[in-house]
């Protein structure tokens, strides 16, 4: 039976606490009698017969026909699913998708579907390659479907490719993938790692354009999102359920499948990561020594590549299809199931360790700006109820913050950290004055419509996503961080955690209250 | 008979014409501002050498009167109108050149010579390193020309001659006011003699410098410079080379027969010739000749410190005060003669006015004999000035200046030619690594220190004769046509060295002058003026119109050998990879050889390779090749440039030696591509073959100036963007050149013309590979591509 998550006091014999630093990791002490560290639950069991439990899904649907009902010769048939930004670490082979897409062909060619197209739903994502998505889908679905044409890509900038839905009645433009909309039956495969994904966030997101996103991924949107975990205090998510309710007026039958996986996530030898710091043995203290020394003297491009080829074991804890609604209630109930920890009362800081990944830097570089839209945007969001720092706190997080970009998958990262940043770090001016030039910029709809960037304007959306943090702290901290790059996000540099300490006593007064957000594994804290 | 030598000068030159050679020059200008200014009633014909592309008309109304000088006359007369109108009035400029015979006169300009009163001849070479024969030209010939002409035009203007008291020669001791022909040192030298044999030997060197082995040198030197820039800019470079050489030797020669008959080096030399060939030649032309020793900044007019051009002394004490020469040759106790540029106009002026009939016949104005400098104290003076006054380096620290222990010729020399062959050694080295950016720049500043070395030496070599030279120079007829004077001609025209306070002159005048005009950092603190930055705002301006960039090593780090690898790879299984790598870097040195030699001859042997290589699958390929490899490799900075000159408005324009297809995937960055072009056969495969002449070097600016002749674009408000000396002629023909990580060459040339430099980095972070090829395909695909 796993334990569930629960916060430590620290007092004087509470060991130093874990935390992640980019493709490294370090020990720090936490000021004794004033802090204390969140652990998350324990993995929940897994399912222990997937494809049985896959193909039951599929024959008892929530609200809905089964999925075999809903089929039939001579439609057209889509599926989408989500894309690389889901689950981190990459999951092992087989990949929840895969499994989960050739059920629904299996299903589909019982009953003699012919016209199937698998389209990865990635938005403004940059594309898969063909190795991850062969890893998503498995090679029989690949080779099976990739060389005819038919398991492509979403493609925002198609302009032959989009398809208008119509309007919300706040005036929001609802606009998907003209296949996806065209089709009979719309099937969505998903991976449900957090309570934001899933639902109709899906399919208003997944498969639109810049023109329906910039309404809910905007300024306004996330400071009125509190948090956008919590999808009935999300503005961001409200945004998405009106489209979605254009989507069930005008839009395809939607059939949707959402699963839930377990927080186990890290392999040998760094199982340690997921431990409590003083249930460590002998084998993981000489383990995390071991890595850390040994990752000290690594390259650090050395280093993102091993950490990047790390295969998590998350297994699957539910399965659900069906009507979009009726199923992500149960997901999100299953998801809570596993990451809510009670916290009570805020904190005056907050402490986090960046790990090496973020949904945007799948065998990528994590860059300063997602850097901080890891630390503002997701861990501080990681809160229902109230933020877990108090308004006008400070966070600290611990990341090496390089000014290293992936030229490939980030190049608009470069130009916004370059050009953008270097003029302003408030949100609101930056959406007023940069967003629309970069988001139109044809340089860019370039190379994410044929290389593997992401899209112009997505390093705007990775800066939104966390102002509703920097509207509500007194400061951020970056330890360890390079100097530099950290001015640039506008934060504070300091080479060690006790500076940091130092460095936060002047924005939240002597003795603050300390609260560390312990991942992994990811959780989400519910503060009364 | 007692006869009233006292002039009023302004009256007795008051509606007189005065012809002015050498005005463009320091004492010419001084001459004619103080002409105008202190004797309202005289009018002016300059005779000047019409320039490269300015009439003497222009360089009289640029290079004279829009100088400094004429500020206090401007503010006199009430603004920049009324001097105006004076100088349209009074002043006149004709064209002429005292090298040639006859003055290159034309007969108008000669009606208007004749007209003149008094012919003042200031035109000199007086560089110390002039070559001899335009020294011979200049200075010997010059004033016999003046007179000549003079004679020919049947006048018999007063023909005042500016001279040098260094005519006397090396000679310890007193040196009068009289021809060196007439005094006791007279070797007998013929005039007419030097004149011939410099002009021999300015043909015969010519000659040498044309010898095959010589050509071939300058060639190879030239390449050596400019790497494969194409034809017509090695050409040009090898042209010079040659002309420098020419020019070079004539100098040696100059200084070597100088120093075989006693003169400090060619200048003074021919100018004792030419007083000599003056008097002998001047028929019933009265002349008179006025000898200055040193001449330097004005004491008091037109305004203290004022002075044109960089002249003898002046690049010594800024060397010092940068601490680059650490001592300099000379006696203590010996007397180095300086006198100022007004004392000097002055006394030409009070010669002129005195007349033929009474001014003497030689009037030598120099402070050695009546109030000597000496070379210690003018040394202390200097060292306490810059103690005081500190320059500073480019760090904004000051920069202490070392004491002079005054040590012999030699050893400075010694020491400056063992520093420059360290240097040229390690240039020599840097040059020949494959060097970009920031560490071509080591190069190009290693290349500044050689050349401030050099002219340190050369400083040495010339002025150091100066400093030792112990003549005592006789201001008789100075003194006596002083004591002639006029109270109120005292005043105006002061031409008495005794009165001069040197450490006064030297502290508050002259040396704040000299800082002042050297154009040299004297705060502390780092620059805040980013050049760079206001250079590239420049480049980013509306007004510019079109943008061209090179693409290897520009915008990416990677060439057409690197492409080519990862397409040829792409689609081979993994044995027949390794066999290829392994070809390809046997075959690398050959490559690298060829494309050094010349560029387009190395493209088109390449090319081959795609010989027989469907286009289609090349060009489904390449979409793959922008992100695996040319993204991957690109300069973000750049990128960004690129685009920056779209959003300003400008065209941009992608020249690059490389095939279409396989930049056709940055079509959307450039409004045009420029690549090279290969020829497809009718099934559909490569044939190999280049159609044209690929884009590199030379013929980049040709693509370049016939877009912008097609667009209606203007060259000079073009832009363009190149790493490699073969750029050079294309970034010559444009405005804005911009070097980007340019290799040691073109980092030097960039320097030296102060172009813009960009240093362009990979996206730090970058993934980097270690061969270029493509990455293995499923075996399914590789097969699906073969049967493409």
């Amino acid at each position: 039976m796993p334990r569930p998550g629960f916060v430590l006091e620290v007092d004087r014999s509470t060991p130093p606490t874990l935390f992640w630093r980019g493709e490294n990791f370090s020990l720090e002490k936490l000021p004794a009698g004033r802090s204390r560290v969140i652990y998350a639950p324990e993995p929940l069991p897994a399912i222990k017969d997937v494809d049985a439990a896959i193909r039951h899904a599929l024959a008892n649907p929530i609200d809905s026909d089964p999925l075999k009902a809903l089929m039939f010769s001579g439609m057209k048939l889509t599926i989408a699913f989500d894309d690389i930004s889901l689950p981190l670490p990459k999951m092992r082979r087989p990949d929840i998708r895969q499994r989960v897409i050739e059920a629904v062909l299996d299903t589909a060619a019982e009953v003699g579907v012919d016209d199937v197209h698998i389209i990865a739903a990635l938005a403004l994502h940059r594309r898969m390659t063909e190795d991850e998505l062969r890893h998503a889908l498995g090679d029989r679905v690949y080779d099976a479907f990739a060389p005819r044409g038919q398991l492509y890509q979403h493609d925002a900038e198609d302009p032959n490719g989009m398809t208008s839905l119509g309007q919300t009645p706040h005036g929001e433009d609802v606009e998907i993938n003209k296949r996806a909309a065209e089709s009979d039956l719309l099937v969505y495969v998903n991976i449900n790692m957090v309570a934001m994904d899933g639902g109709w966030k899906s399919t208003a997101t997944g498969l639109s354009s810049y023109r329906s996103l910039r309404h809910h991924h905007n300024v306004n949107t996330m400071r009125q999102s509190r948090s956008f975990m919590d999808q009935h205090r999300s503005e961001l998510h409200h945004s998405n359920w009106r489209m979605g309710k254009v989507l069930k007026e005008s839009g395809p039958r939607i059939f949707q499948i959402e699963t839930t996986i377990n927080t186990d996530t890290f392999p040998a030898p760094f199982e340690f990561l997921s431990k409590r710091e003083w249930e460590w043995g002998a084998k993981e203290r000489a383990t995390y020594l071991a890595t850390t020394k040994a990752l000290n003297r690594t390259p650090v491009k050395l280093a993102r590549k091993i950490f990047h080829s790390i295969e998590s074991p998350h297994q699957m804890t539910s399965i659900q299809c069906g009507e979009v609604e009726a199923v992500h209630k149960i997901t999100t109930e299953n998801v809570w199931k596993q990451q809510l920890v009670e916290v009570k009362g805020q904190t005056d800081i907050l402490t986090m360790g960046i790990p090496f990944i973020s949904p945007y830097n799948v065998h990528s570089i994590m860059n300063p700006i997602l850097v901080a839209c890891m630390g503002l945007g997701y861990y501080f969001n990681m809160y229902k109820g109230k933020p877990l720092v108090r308004e006008g706190g400070v966070v600290i997080m611990t990341h090496p913050t390089y000014p290293d970009f992936h030229p490939v998958h980030h190049p608009s990262y470069i130009d916004f950290f370059e050009q953008v940043l270097a003029d302003t770090t408030d949100p609101a001016v930056i959406e007023a004055k940069y967003e629309k030039q970069f988001a139109e910029d044809e340089w860019y709809k370039h190379l994410y419509r044929t290389g593997y960037a992401y899209h112009g304007v997505h390093p705007f959306y990775m800066w939104y996503w966390a102002s509703h943090a920097m509207a509500h702290l007194g400061r951020t901290i970056v330890v360890g961080g390079d100097p530099r790059a950290v001015r640039r996000l506008g934060f504070t540099p300091a080479s060690t955690m006790s500076d940091a300490f130092e460095i936060a006593q002047d924005v939240v007064g002597p003795s603050p209250t300390v609260t560390h957000l312990h991942t992994p594994p990811l959780m989400v804290a519910d503060v009364s | 008979m007692v006869i009233d030598t006292t002039v009023v000068i302004a009256e007795s030159l008051a509606g007189k014409r005065i012809a002015i050679t050498g005005a463009t020059g320091f004492v010419g200008t001084a001459l004619v501002e103080r002409l105008l200014r202190s004797v309202p009633g005289c009018e002016l014909v300059l005779l000047i050498r019409a320039g490269k592309r300015m009439t003497a008309a222009d360089r009289l109304r640029r290079e004279i009167l829009k100088n400094d000088a004429f500020d206090r006359l401007r503010e006199e007369l009430g603004g920049a109108v009324a001097f105006d109108e004076m100088a349209t009035r009074r002043v006149r400029a004709i064209e002429g050149d005292v090298s040639n015979d006859g003055l290159g006169l034309t007969e108008e300009d000669r009606a208007i010579l004749a007209t003149c009163d008094i012919v003042i001849h200031s035109a000199a070479a007086v560089a110390f390193d002039s070559p001899l024969d335009r020294a011979v030209e200049i200075n010997l010939m010059g004033p016999t020309r003046v007179a000549q002409t003079l004679q020919s035009l049947g006048s018999t203007a007063h023909l005042v001659a500016v001279s040098t008291c260094y005519v006397a020669g090396n000679r310890r001791g007193r040196a009068p006011e009289e021809l060196v022909s007439e005094g006791p040192f007279d070797l007998g030298i013929s005039w007419k003699a030097e004149v011939a044999a410099s002009r021999r030997l300015r043909s015969d060197v010519e000659a040498q410098s044309r010898e095959p082995e010589r050509l071939l040198k300058f060639r190879s030197d030239a390449r050596r410079e400019l790497g494969a820039a194409g034809g017509p800019a090695l050409g040009g470079k090898t042209e010079q080379l040659r002309i420098r050489w020419v020019d070079d030797q004539l100098v040696l020669a100059g200084r070597a027969r100088a120093a075989a008959v006693g003169w400090p080096d060619a200048y003074a030399f021919t100018k004792a010739l030419g007083e000599q060939a003056l008097m002998e030649s001047r028929g019933n032309v009265p002349v008179s000749i006025v000898r200055p020793s040193i001449i330097e900044s004005a004491v008091a007019e037109p305004r203290p410190g004022w002075i044109r051009g960089f002249r003898m002394a002046e690049p010594v004490i800024i060397s010092y005060a940068r601490a680059l020469l650490k001592e300099f040759p000379g006696i203590p106790e010996g007397t180095i003669d300086v006198v100022p540029v007004d004392m000097v106009v002055a006394t030409i002026i009070a010669v002129a006015a005195l007349g033929p009939e009474r001014a003497p016949r030689i009037t030598q104005i120099a402070s050695g004999s009546v109030n000597p400098m000496k070379y210690g104290t003018l040394q202390d003076n200097v060292r306490e000035f810059f103690t005081k006054n500190p320059l500073y380096d480019n760090e904004g620290q000051p920069i202490i200046v070392p004491e002079w222990s005054f040590p012999g010729r030699g050893r400075v020399q010694g020491q400056l030619v063992r520093a420059k062959n360290v240097v040229t050694r390690t240039e020599r080295v840097l040059q020949s690594l494959p060097l970009r950016g920031q560490q071509a720049l080591w190069s190009a500043r290693l290349e500044e220190r050689r050349i401030e070395i050099e002219r340190a030496l050369e400083y040495v070599e010339l002025y150091g004769l100066y400093t030792e030279c112990e003549a005592i120079y006789d201001v008789t007829n100075l003194l006596r046509m002083w004591d002639d004077l006029d109270e109120e001609d005292r005043r105006t025209f002061c031409f008495d060295p005794r009165q001069m306070d040197w450490e006064h002159y030297v502290h508050n005048i002259h040396l704040p002058s000299v800082v002042s005009h050297a154009r040299v950092k004297t705060t502390p603190g780092r620059s805040k003026i980013d050049r760079s930055a206001r250079l590239r705002k420049g480049v980013l301006a509306p007004e510019r119109q079109v943008a061209a960039f090179d693409l290897e090593n520009t915008l990416i780090a990677s060439n057409v050998v690197e492409s080519f690898s990862w397409l040829a790879t792409r689609r081979l299984p993994a044995g027949d990879r390794a066999r290829f790598v392994l070809r390809q870097l046997a075959e690398a040195p050959t490559l690298l050889r060829l494309d050094r030699a010349d560029r387009s001859d190395f493209l088109r042997y390449f090319y081959r390779r795609y010989e027989d290589a469907p286009l289609d699958v090349l060009a489904k390929d390449a979409q793959e090749l922008l992100s695996r490899l040319i993204i991957t490799k690109s300069f973000p900075a750049g990128i960004r440039r690129v685009r920056e000159h779209r959003a300003a408005g400008h065209r941009t324009i992608l020249i690059t030696g490389a095939l279409s297809f396989v930049v056709e995937p940055l079509r959307p960055l450039f409004d045009e591509i420029v690549a090279s072009n290969m020829t497809v056969r009718a099934d559909g495969t490569l044939s190999g073959e280049l159609m044209g002449v690929p884009p590199t070097g030379e013929t980049r600016a040709q693509v370049l100036s016939d877009y912008c002749a097609a667009n209606g674009f203007s060259m000079e408000q073009a832009v363009a963007y190149a790493d490699s000396s073969s750029d050079l002629p294309l970034l010559e023909a444009v405005g804005f050149p911009v070097a980007v990580n340019p290799e040691t060459r073109l980092a030097t040339i960039a320097r030296k013309r102060g172009w813009l430099v960009e240093d362009w980095k990979k996206a730090p972070g970058a993934p980097r590979a270690l061969l270029p090829i493509g990455p293995l395909l499923s075996e399914r695909e590789r097969r699906a591509g073969a049967l493409q």
